[in-house]
């Protein structure tokens, strides 16, 4: 085999007993409900005991467990991920309405904190000790320390309540939804999610360019007399990015189920908001499938890193 | 060093001596004084039911603390354990137990948290253990990475063929030489642990009321942004303020004590 295929078999080797594993561990909390799945029901005195009963069976709740995992893994895997507890509606249904507002929220996030980590990981190793530094430093700290939804309240009193420039929450005005609207929508929480990840990503640049300034190869290339900036941005950018890629990758699976909180916190309708609204109505089924759609995207999302990593720096093997 | 774990110890000195430092009951209903303003009376102004914001916020730091340092400790150690295990044992047990933690780390954390919560509805000492449960990853990755390079030191041998006992390996030659290393992670675990808990009690499955932490207090806030501004203010900011100081220390035990950087 070429090493490509090989390589692409060897991770899959290693994804499958890995998605089994979080499979099982998301399958077995659920069921370690006191009433298991069917909780929600018991509190309700308009349904009666004896179709709890009814629906127990109907939903195969009283077969042993390893039974009822096998048949839920083998429908999952195969797409059938079962029906909304809440609606009745087909959870793929669901999930698949939510994806636009996930995936634009995250696009315009990602893109905003590279705009930012790029100048700042870059300007703050170039001038090691400097004010932009500092600045930089004590930024990314603030950024990484902060709660993402005490930061987003903090927005939505300042520009939402107070000044009243944008809307505090939801993706469009009912009724007036050009495209000015949505972008008005689309700011505060991206900024939110943007300022995060910007603040973890410029710190990581930081350091990893301050290792590879120092290095040999880079004198060298001064010695040489090229121009600063063909060092920084041509010689040393392209060795220091390389973990950026990984780590900028595996965020960005996260993002994808796990703008849970930022989601929330703004209304906006996506996956993070379809979670939060599942976990208050005890709608499992839909809260097992976002939880092992989103470490399957962590686990896809970190190899196509891993290749980006390859294919961007040739002295790491794709392994 | 020295400021931040001024700022910290202070924090933990604050929440300890609550009762002394609190004006009045974090519980205490007091109708005729709902909704006021920060005042020289009440330091971040009245909530509500006229509960003291101020009293509340100490109060709370007693239980965001406590989840955030005893939490970290269950990380510690079970990461200790696992990552010690693996480390030491090599194989297919290393392997096996490798997996299983990549496995954790593809789970979003606050999430799967969030699920637990609900499903468990746990008290405040489970509360730490799930946080804790849900956080040893990383310190069971430095430490397995540790055990793996000093696994043929001479001392490792030296010790073994003097007849010590892999216990005693374990914890008495190889874990001091880890100690820098699982220090740092264990540090960041705290803010993480923080962090995770006020999330978890901003969405109303944590930390449940009457019962006061940084996290429910911001739950109680969100309905009154526009009005009540100093609810969410004083809360969020103390949250901050821990968590700063805490991964500030950690930076500087990364920096200083001799451990590898994460």
């Amino acid at each position: 085999m070429t090493p490509l295929p090989r390589f692409l078999v060897r991770r899959f080797a290693h994804a499958v007993p890995l998605l089994l594993l979080v499979s099982v561990l998301v399958f077995l909390l659920i069921h370690a409900a006191p009433g298991g799945p069917l909780e929600i029901y018991l509190a309700n005195p308009n349904v009666r005991p004896a179709d709890i009963e009814r629906l127990r069976r109907a939903l195969g709740l009283d077969r042993p467990l390893w039974q009822q995992y096998w048949s839920w893994l083998w429908a999952f895997a195969r797409g059938d991920w079962g029906y909304s507890f809440s609606d009745g509606r087909p959870v793929a249904a669901r999930i698949v309405e939510r994806l636009p507002a996930t995936f634009e929220l995250v696009a315009v996030s990602l893109a905003g904190a590279l705009a930012l980590t790029m100048p700042a990981g870059i300007g703050a190793a170039v001038g090691r000790g400097r004010w932009f530094d500092r600045a930089v430093t004590t930024g990314s700290m603030i950024g990484v320390a902060i709660p993402a939804f005490w930061f987003g309240l903090l927005l939505q009193m300042i520009f939402a309540v107070s000044l009243g420039w944008l809307p505090s929450s939801g993706r469009a005005t009912p009724g007036d939804a050009d495209l000015v609207d949505h972008l008005q929508h689309l700011v505060l929480p991206a900024a939110v999610l943007a300022t995060v990840l910007a603040a973890g990503w410029s710190r990581f640049l930081r350091g990893s360019m301050i290792q590879t300034l120092a290095q040999p190869f880079i004198i060298a290339t001064r010695a040489r007399g090229l121009p600063p900036p063909r060092v920084v941005l041509r010689h040393a950018l392209r060795n220091a990015v390389g973990p950026l890629i990984a780590l900028v990758t595996v965020d960005a699976a996260l993002l994808v189920s796990g703008a849970v909180v930022t989601e929330s916190v703004f209304a906006w309708p996506g996956l993070g908001s379809l979670f939060t609204e599942a976990l208050a109505r005890r709608d499992y089924t839909v809260l097992m499938a976002l939880l092992m759609l989103s470490a399957a995207a962590v686990v896809v999302f970190n190899f196509l890193g891993d290749v980006a990593h390859a294919l961007v720096d040739p002295r790491v093997p794709a392994a | 060093m020295r400021a931040p774990l001024l700022v910290f110890v202070l924090l933990v000195a604050a929440a300890a001596a609550a009762p002394a430092l609190a004006p009045y009951t974090p519980e205490r209903i007091d109708l005729s004084v709902r909704r006021q303003a920060p005042s020289t009376a009440h330091l971040f102004g009245t909530d509500e039911l006229g509960r003291d914001v101020f009293s509340r916020v100490i109060y709370g730091a007693r239980v965001s603390l406590a989840v955030g340092l005893f939490s970290a400790a269950v990380a510690g150690a079970s990461g200790i354990a696992i990552g010690g295990i693996a480390g030491y044992a090599g194989g297919a047990l290393d392997a096996a137990l490798m997996r299983a933690t990549d496995g954790m780390l593809a789970i979003p954390r606050l999430p799967l948290l969030m699920i637990a919560a609900v499903v468990l509805q746990p008290s405040i000492p489970w509360l730490i253990v799930l946080v804790g449960l849900a956080g040893w990853m990383e310190t069971a990755r430095v430490v397995r990475a540790e055990f793996r390079s000093l696994g043929g030191a001479g001392f490792v041998e030296s010790a073994r063929a003097s007849g010590a006992s892999h216990g005693r390996v374990l914890l008495r030659h190889l874990l001091p030489n880890a100690a820098p290393a699982v220090a740092v992670a264990v540090t960041l675990a705290v803010a993480r642990g923080i962090l995770l808990e006020s999330a978890l009690s901003f969405f109303g499955v944590g930390v449940r009321p009457p019962a006061a932490s940084w996290g429910n207090m911001l739950y109680q806030a969100q309905s009154a942004l526009g009005t009540e501004p100093w609810l969410a203010i004083a809360p969020g900011l103390f949250i901050l303020l821990t968590t700063i100081s805490v991964s500030m220390i950690g930076d500087d035990l990364a920096d200083h004590g001799g451990a590898r950087r994460l």
